[in-house]
């Protein structure tokens, strides 16, 4: 293997025609590092990892490792030699050919000696807990099983770079966590650079040192799995991690301190105090403010998880109906309407406020529901361009 | 219902069972009867070992076996990159397809009528030849060996081509890529990944192509010469029958190209069986 420093991908882009399935993609990769791309299907994030192996021809934009051009608008290393090695949502095994075989492909077409094939697909055989399968062929094996054939087919190779579109969408949920541990000691183990693609924000958050959040083909957020987690750039990102809550609302004021934005936001006639982790010089804080100067609507984003039913000190306090209880062993999830008691049941619906609730709920109950300011979030109101078609997701 | 399971999938076969028995065993094993027995119904392999001191007759296999062996290589030849470009589908797939249908859907005789006249030595492309100062004095397309090859290149391309395209394009596209990945050129996915997967579908439309240009009679009589150098083995078969009346001859000439045939698929799959060692799944991984 070549040895380098960084992999560097500037203002990538492609273009099917009308469609722009990758916009201005720039990214950098430091050896040993395992960046994930994560968005919901039709995000570009399989087409950007195709993109960067060669395999989709980009549109523009241009691929560095260390100095080395890979690919710009006039060089273009095809596939095969630029050394990365991936693995597919579908294993993509060549079901004529026996694991050892399959694993050897590689090796063979380098004109490796015999001996060391052998020792090689060995090895890789073993990274995998793969000895004893080396003369079945990939028909005889189970979805993990092959997809284990699959990555040793790639590490026995030590390419610059690895990269896993969806390889663990296939399996069944119990299959997928035990081969993501292993991906995971794998990766630990061979320090090997590695970008994975997912939808799911679980494997995203248990695998990677940074996370990618793709929108459309562009980029929405790069960062730490927890930085991602608890501090999402904008409601796309929120509701992909897992925030819920994007309830319409307006900033009756706000006092900037140099760490957070502490804002007082009115909710259906219900007033919230929120403590926004933005601090001075974030874009999300700029719009924001910009917000509460234009008196524009503005969303919050608040997890299920940290809405609590009854009154606490110190914590705002929403009312509201449960109007879906669904019972999930250790916690209930609760669908309710924001709305004050007394109001008529059948009057016009509230927002839809999202709990998980550990005391047992009644469908129809008035609950107190309490937030902490620090659990709140605010972000602008969407804008609703040609692009962004999945913003009309947040209005429910 | 558990019970009468079986005898409901019984007839359920029962109508493509009556037409195996009446249209292919009850035929085939009346001509096995035909073939060894005499005109008067008497048991007898007179008629096998007539055919085969018959230097006349016996040659048929041979002449047939020199159109049928080269004009299937051809077709399937020609078949496996033809497929193989047009794999993830191609610009004017459709014409292209359409073109290729044609002549199986018009007929072999109205293919070699066509032929007669176009390629006759006043057809236009004699004409063109000699226009473009090619040839000098027309050249022989028909009645020969010749004409009947294109005529059966026209009916058997088309059928190898479309069988192996369903293969090809059934195999799935991330193989490729896997295989590029992995360091291969395009040349070496072709023969490591793409053409082993191919080849049960190439041993499948080799056979039909062998069988079909094997058992020509229209081709051979119409495109080429009859008498000599196209005396292909049916046309042995048709003279006993109709011309001669020995239905027992001529059956046993058919048994013979049966058994002739059969051979030639036994190398054909075993071809196969040791080139493609893996499972039957092809290309799903």
């Amino acid at each position: 293997m070549k040895d380098f420093k960084r992999i560097s991908v500037r203002r990538m882009t492609k273009r099917f025609g009308e469609k722009t399935a990758v916009r201005d993609f720039s990214l950098e990769f430091g050896k040993g590092e395992f960046v994930t791309f994560l968005g919901p299907s039709g995000c570009g994030k399989s087409t950007a990892l195709n993109c960067i192996t060669g395999l989709i021809p980009i549109t523009s934009g241009e691929i560095f490792i260390d100095d080395e051009c890979i690919d710009d608008s006039r060089v273009k290393v095809p596939p095969e030699r630029r050394e990365f090695g991936m693995v597919f949502q579908n294993y993509a095994l060549f079901p004529h050919l026996t694991v050892r075989e399959n694993v050897a492909f590689g090796l063979k077409l380098r004109r490796l000696g015999r001996v060391e094939i052998e020792r090689r697909v060995g090895e890789a055989l073993k990274l995998v807990h793969l000895e004893g399968y080396a003369a079945k062929y990939p028909a005889q094996m189970s979805g993990g099983e092959q997809q284990r054939v699959a990555i040793a087919r790639c590490i026995v190779l030590e390419p610059r770079l690895l990269l896993l579109d969806e390889p663990l969408s296939n399996l069944d949920a119990k299959l997928r966590v035990e081969l993501r541990y292993e991906l995971k000691a794998l990766h630990e183990r061979l320090k090997v650079t590695t970008i994975y693609v997912t939808h799911d924000q679980t494997e995203a958050l248990a695998l990677s040192d940074r996370i990618v959040v793709l929108k459309s083909g562009a980029i929405q957020q790069v960062g730490s799995p927890p930085m991602i987690f608890s501090n999402p750039a904008n409601l796309f990102v929120a509701d992909f991690v897992g925030f819920k809550n994007a309830w319409k609302a307006r900033i009756e004021s706000m006092s900037e301190k140099a760490d957070v934005l502490e804002a007082e936001i009115r909710v259906r006639g219900q007033a919230l105090k929120a403590r926004l982790p933005y601090p001075d010089g974030d874009r999300r804080r700029a719009a924001i403010v910009k917000a509460f100067l234009s008196g524009d609507t503005v969303r919050t984003a608040i997890r299920p998880e940290d809405i609590r039913v009854g009154s606490y000190p110190g914590m705002n306090s929403l009312r509201c109906i449960a109007s879906l209880v669904e019972y999930q062993g250790h916690a209930s999830q609760v669908s309710a309407a924001l709305a004050s008691c007394g109001d008529d049941a059948e009057g016009e619906p509230g927002e839809r406020v999202d709990l998980r609730s550990a005391i047992p709920v009644v469908e129809g109950d008035c609950l107190d529901a309490a937030i902490a300011p620090d659990s709140i979030l605010v972000f602008p109101e969407p804008s609703r361009g040609p692009e962004d078609d999945e913003a009309q997701e947040y209005s429910t | 219902m558990k019970g009468s399971g079986r005898s409901g999938a019984f007839f359920l076969l029962a109508p493509a069972l009556v037409f195996i028995v009446l249209l292919f065993l009850y035929p085939f094993a009346y001509g096995l009867f035909l073939s060894l027995t005499k005109a008067d119904g008497a048991f007898t392999i007179g008629n096998y070992a007539r055919f085969f001191s018959d230097a006349r007759d016996l040659r048929t296999v041979w002449t047939t076996l020199t159109i049928a062996v080269p004009v299937t290589f051809v077709n399937v030849g020609l078949a496996i990159p033809f497929s193989y470009y047009m794999r993830r589908g191609a610009k004017g797939e459709k014409i292209i397809t359409f073109f290729l249908i044609v002549p199986i859907t018009l007929g072999t005789v109205l293919v070699s009528e066509g032929m007669l006249s176009y390629m006759g030595p006043n057809g236009w492309l004699n004409q063109l030849l000699m226009a473009l100062r090619v040839v000098k004095a027309p050249f022989r397309f028909t009645h020969n060996y010749l004409g009947v090859v294109i005529s059966l290149g026209l009916q058997g391309f088309p059928y190898a081509f479309l069988m192996l395209l369903g293969y090809v394009s059934g195999i799935s596209p991330d193989l490729e890529k896997a295989s590029q990945m992995l360091g291969a050129s395009k040349a070496q996915t072709f023969w490591k990944v793409l053409f082993p997967l191919m080849v049960p579908g190439i041993a499948i439309s080799f056979c039909l192509n062998f069988v079909m240009a094997f058992s020509v009679f229209p081709s051979a009589v119409l495109l080429g010469q009859p008498s000599g150098p196209t005396r292909v083995i049916s046309i042995a078969a048709y003279q006993w029958a109709f011309e001669k009346f020995n239905f027992n001859a001529a059956s046993a000439i058919s048994m013979l190209m049966a058994a002739i045939e059969l051979v030639i698929i036994s190398i054909v799959l075993v071809w196969r069986g040791r080139t493609y060692k893996g499972a039957s799944i092809v290309g799903k991984g």
